[in-house]
This record gives C-alpha cells, sequence and structure tokens, in this order.
C-alpha cells in the first residue's frame, strides 16, 4: 500500500465510485416482488460467510436482452457498491444480452468501480453469480 | 419514503460532526501529557545509558516514570520494564516464561486479544500444549473450569483483566488465588499473566491483590502516546529476553530508551489512575443511556458482553440482518467513529472470534459493532448516535435480504 493508494481512496475507504454507488445503491429492490413480476431470480452467498445477494431480472419480449435488473443485499460497503454497478451494467444503453450478460466477471465489476482492496473481490463481487443463476432461471422456465 | 430518500435525509444536510467512540482503539493524548513529554524531545535528548549530565536528566525522567508507575500499581520500580506497545509486553511475557521453562503446558482463554492469542498458537507450533477456555454468553472465563485445567506441567496462564471488545471483566483476583493455593498445594510454580491494556484506564490495578506474577499495561489505550507499553514483572519470576542487544530494561528490552514516551506513559497512567473515580461515574451512566436507547428503538439486537460487569466506557451491539462494516462507513459519513467485529474488516476474514466465542452464530456475528466512550463523550453525543444508529440499521435492513428469525441469535447462548 502505497500513501497515494490511501489518497486517493483506493485501498483504505474505496474509490468515489464505490462511494457513490454504496451512498445511491442503483436499481435496489424495495417491495417485495410480486408473482409472476420477474422473469428470473438468482441467489448466492450465505449469511454466515458475511454477504448474500439476491438478484430479480425482467427479460425483453424478445427473450434477447435484460431490462432490468434489481437486487438486495447483506454485506458490506463494498458488496453492496458493487451489486449495484452489475445491474447498472447490464441495464444500460438498452440492456446487455443474455449472452453478454452471462459473461459479466467479478473483474469487470470491480474495474468499473475504479478497484477494490484485493482481499475484498472474492467476497463481495458475487452479484454476477447470481446474475448468472437469474439468467438460468429464465432459460430453464421458457423450456 | 423510498431508501434513497431515507439515505439522503440521513447523509444529505448539515456539516459532519466529529464524536469519536473508538477509545478502544485508542484514545487522543491528554494535553497534560503532551507538555509532560515535551522536554525530552529536543532539550533533554539524552541516552539514560550515558554517562554524563546530558544523560543523566533522561536517565532521571526514566527512573521517576518507573517509581510512579510502580507506586500505582502497589509494585516495585525493578518491576516494572518498559517496552515499545501492549503487544510486545504479552509476547514478552508469554515467549519470556515459555522460553526461560523450555517446555509445558499453558492455559488462556478464547477471547484474548491476537497479541496473547497468538503468541500461544505460535508456541503450540513449538511443541507446548495450549488449552483454550471456554467462557459463558457473556464472555467470563470460569475460574473453576481454570481449576480443574491446571496440570502437573502448566507454566503459564494468561487471561485479560478485561475484554477489548465486548468490556466483559474477568475475576482476576479469584484465578489469581487458585493458581496461589494449586501452586501451594502441588509445588507447583504456575505463573499468571493478564493482559490489562483495556483496563487500565478504568480500573485499580494492584498487582499484589490480584495476585498477578505478569501483567500488561500500553500508553495508547489511556490519553498516553502510542508506541510504549508496560511489562509488571514480579520480583523472582524469570523469563528470558526475546530481545538481545543492550542492557537496558534489566536486559530484557534492549535498545535506547524511549524517554518522552516513557514518560508519557507515566503521566497519562497517573491522570487516569487519579481521575477515575469522578469519570468512571459518568461514562457508566452514558453506557447505560445508550444501551438502554439502542434497545429500546432498535428491534433485533443483542447486547454483547455483561449488562453490569463491563468497562464503563464500552457498547458493544449485534445488529441481526445486516453487516457491520457497511454500517461503521454510515457512521463515518456522520462524523461518528466506531469499530465492527464484522469479518470484512478483519485481516482473516474471520467474524470476531469473541463474539462468536460468547455464542452468537456467524450470520450474526457480521453484524456487531463497537462504541467505546471515552474523555469527550457527552450526553448529546450519545443520544444523537442512538437516533442515528436507529436510522442506519432501517436503511441497511432495507437493502437486505436477510430477515433471520431473532431466535438464531438466541440458539447457542443457552450456556
Amino acid at each position: 500500500m502505497t500513501l497515494k493508494m490511501l489518497q486517493d481512496g483506493s485501498n483504505w475507504m474505496y474509490s468515489n465510485v464505490v462511494k457513490e454507488h454504496f451512498f445511491h445503491p442503483q436499481n435496489l429492490l424495495e417491495k417485495a416482488p410480486k408473482k409472476g413480476e420477474f422473469d428470473g431470480f438468482g441467489e448466492v452467498g450465505s449469511p454466515a460467510c458475511g454477504d448474500v445477494m439476491r438478484v430479480w431480472i425482467k427479460v425483453s419480449p424478445d427473450g434477447k436482452k435484460i431490462k432490468e435488473c434489481k437486487w438486495q443485499t447483506f454485506g458490506c460497503a463494498s458488496a453492496i457498491a458493487a451489486t449495484s454497478m452489475m445491474s447498472v451494467i447490464v441495464t444500460e444503453k438498452g440492456g446487455m444480452t443474455l449472452e453478454k450478460a452471462l459473461k459479466v466477471t467479478p473483474q469487470m465489476i470491480t474495474d468499473r468501480l475504479g478497484g477494490l482492496p484485493t482481499r475484498k473481490i472474492h467476497c463481495s463481487v458475487l452479484g454476477d453469480q447470481a446474475l448468472q443463476k437469474a439468467i438460468g432461471e429464465f432459460r430453464s422456465k421458457k423450456d | 419514503m423510498t431508501v434513497q430518500n431515507e439515505i439522503n435525509a440521513l447523509i444529505g444536510k448539515k456539516s459532519k460532526k466529529f464524536i469519536y467512540m473508538d477509545h478502544a482503539a485508542t484514545t487522543p493524548m491528554d494535553p497534560r501529557v503532551k507538555k509532560a513529554m515535551e522536554p525530552y524531545f529536543v532539550e533533554n535528548f539524552g541516552n539514560p545509558g550515558s554517562f554524563y549530565e546530558v544523560g543523566l536528566k533522561a536517565k532521571m525522567a526514566v527512573t521517576k516514570a518507573r517509581e510512579n508507575t510502580a507506586k500505582y500499581i502497589k509494585a516495585l520500580p525493578e518491576e516494572i520494564i518498559f517496552t515499545g506497545s501492549g503487544t510486545e509486553s504479552d509476547n514478552m511475557a508469554i515467549f519470556g516464561v515459555a522460553r526461560a521453562k523450555g517446555s509445558g503446558h499453558i492455559i488462556t482463554s478464547t477471547i484474548e486479544h491476537h497479541a496473547v492469542e497468538m503468541p500461544c498458537e505460535q508456541l503450540e507450533k513449538d511443541g507446548f500444549k495450549v488449552t483454550y477456555l471456554d467462557v459463558d454468553k457473556y464472555g467470563i472465563v470460569d475460574a473453576k473450569d481454570l481449576k480443574n485445567n491446571l496440570q502437573k506441567d502448566t507454566i503459564l496462564v494468561s487471561i485479560m483483566m478485561a475484554n477489548n471488545e465486548i468490556g466483559t471483566i474477568q475475576p482476576i483476583k479469584e484465578i489469581g488465588k487458585i493458581i496461589k493455593d494449586f501452586n501451594k498445594k502441588t509445588g507447583a510454580n504456575v505463573l499468571f499473566h493478564t493482559d490489562a491494556c483495556q483496563a487500565g484506564g478504568s480500573m485499580p490495578i494492584d498487582v499484589k491483590k490480584l495476585g498477578v506474577d505478569l501483567l500488561t499495561l500500553n500508553g495508547s489505550k489511556i490519553y498516553g502516546p502510542k508506541g510504549v507499553g508496560v511489562l509488571y514483572k514480579r520480583k523472582g519470576v524469570k523469563i528470558k529476553p526475546i530481545m538481545y542487544g543492550g542492557f537496558q530494561e534489566a536486559g530484557l528490552r534492549p535498545g535506547t530508551e524511549n524517554v518522552p514516551n516513557i514518560v508519557g506513559f507515566a503521566k497519562a497512567f497517573e491522570l487516569v489512575q487519579n481521575g477515575m473515580e469522578k469519570e468512571n461515574k459518568r461514562l457508566c451512566a452514558l453506557r447505560d443511556r445508550m444501551i438502554n436507547g439502542i434497545e429500546k428503538s432498535i428491534k433485533k439486537v443483542r447486547l454483547n458482553g455483561h449488562s453490569k460487569n463491563r468497562l464503563p466506557n464500552n457498547v458493544n451491539f449485534t445488529f441481526m440482518d445486516i453487516e457491520g462494516e457497511a454500517f461503521t462507513l454510515f457512521l463515518n459519513e456522520l462524523g461518528v467513529y466506531a469499530s465492527t467485529g464484522s469479518a470484512c474488516t478483519s485481516e482473516r476474514l474471520d467474524p470476531s472470534h469473541v463474539i462468536v466465542a460468547t455464542g452468537v452464530p456467524y450470520e450474526c456475528a457480521h453484524g456487531s459493532v463497537r462504541f467505546t466512550l471515552g474523555h469527550s463523550s457527552t450526553k448529546e453525543d450519545v443520544d444523537y448516535v442512538v437516533k442515528m444508529v436507529a436510522k442506519i440499521v432501517d436503511i441497511l435492513r432495507k437493502i437486505s435480504p436477510l430477515n433471520l428469525d431473532e431466535k438464531t441469535l438466541k440458539s447457542n447462548l443457552q450456556l
């Protein structure tokens, strides 16, 4: 850790982007979803480990793109910010195709957040796995 | 109201406060301590080991600090060893005894500070036997359990005087007596060490009454300087050094004495020991106000530690369904500083071993937050923080998908 990393927040209290998403969580699910409101749901993590993410998606009528991605997260600030960022990545610019969304990686989310402390990445960037499960559920329902 | 509106209402408005509630991590220095230290940086810079007047002045300062510190713990000056930190004192005591005895059995508890826990773990790897005593749901060591675990080859017992996380005060006097009786009865020579770093600021310390052979103190928790500790070593107790290179501190702590820090420690210790009666009363009232406030305004919480048998400045709660690091980041945004037992702030990525040892299940332990009050804390601060805590918990619970049964928190607590 260098002085510069401390000064710009990338190794201590998080980058400004992380803080922005933590204090302004995007696409948070605030009301319990009605039956059939979403097309897919996925959950990862465990309360005992300290991180749980739930993701709900709506898919475009043609079944190709993600239209909405809502989430809830139990975890530290980086877990909350990372899930928020993930939801932005897959819904921005008219929505990501399911193919592309399946390839969203923790690294992509971390990069967009302006970096995270190394030891945080494997436990707090789990949103992509919840998303994959949600897409999987959507596809299995369709089949 | 949406979650975003709630967050904005919480952090959006006024300028940041400065409410420091992490005095168990470290305390600000008392200005009187700083004043006492000042002459020993530039003016009286001498090496206490030098045989001329400049050195003599430094040596006198160290000697006075030693005598003063000894007086407050009812020890002899030659029983005081100045070290570089509480951690160093703990290491010196544990490795020092282990190296002097060569082999044997050590008893400690599951809620010790890492500065005791990790040396014991290392000694286990080196072939020593270590027993880690469980604690009850309040974090208290059972003295009878300790008695039952004393063995013929036990060389050392190390139990902290008061816990740094949950503030629980241990029955040190009772343990001291048990060990003395055991030694008398069996002819054994079990030594007793206690880490009193957290206790030093708010409890009278009489090494004779406590019946300890070794006792750790440090400066950074008592409004003194960081980087200075004390190990009390009863006269006649043999330990081997863990560092070599000089004859300072009876050869146990080689290296030129940190004169300003030693002077600062002694001054700080004098001030807290003299002032504690009044300050403890004030802090206990604030502590109980905070505990009652949180219990009244927030559901699904657990007070960690004992309601009465705890340090005057310690408040520690587990909030279900949320994670402590996110919580403290909100507090930080408000200018309120507290710490968490969550895995996310630990290098080991495990939640606090202390909270877990008291029976809080892992899924709840992550939501533990410690507030430790101090000289600067006021009733207004406490009321403000209680109000903010309720709001933050509410927001984070809305972000969290968890809604664990309250019984989860209580399930393991029937010890």
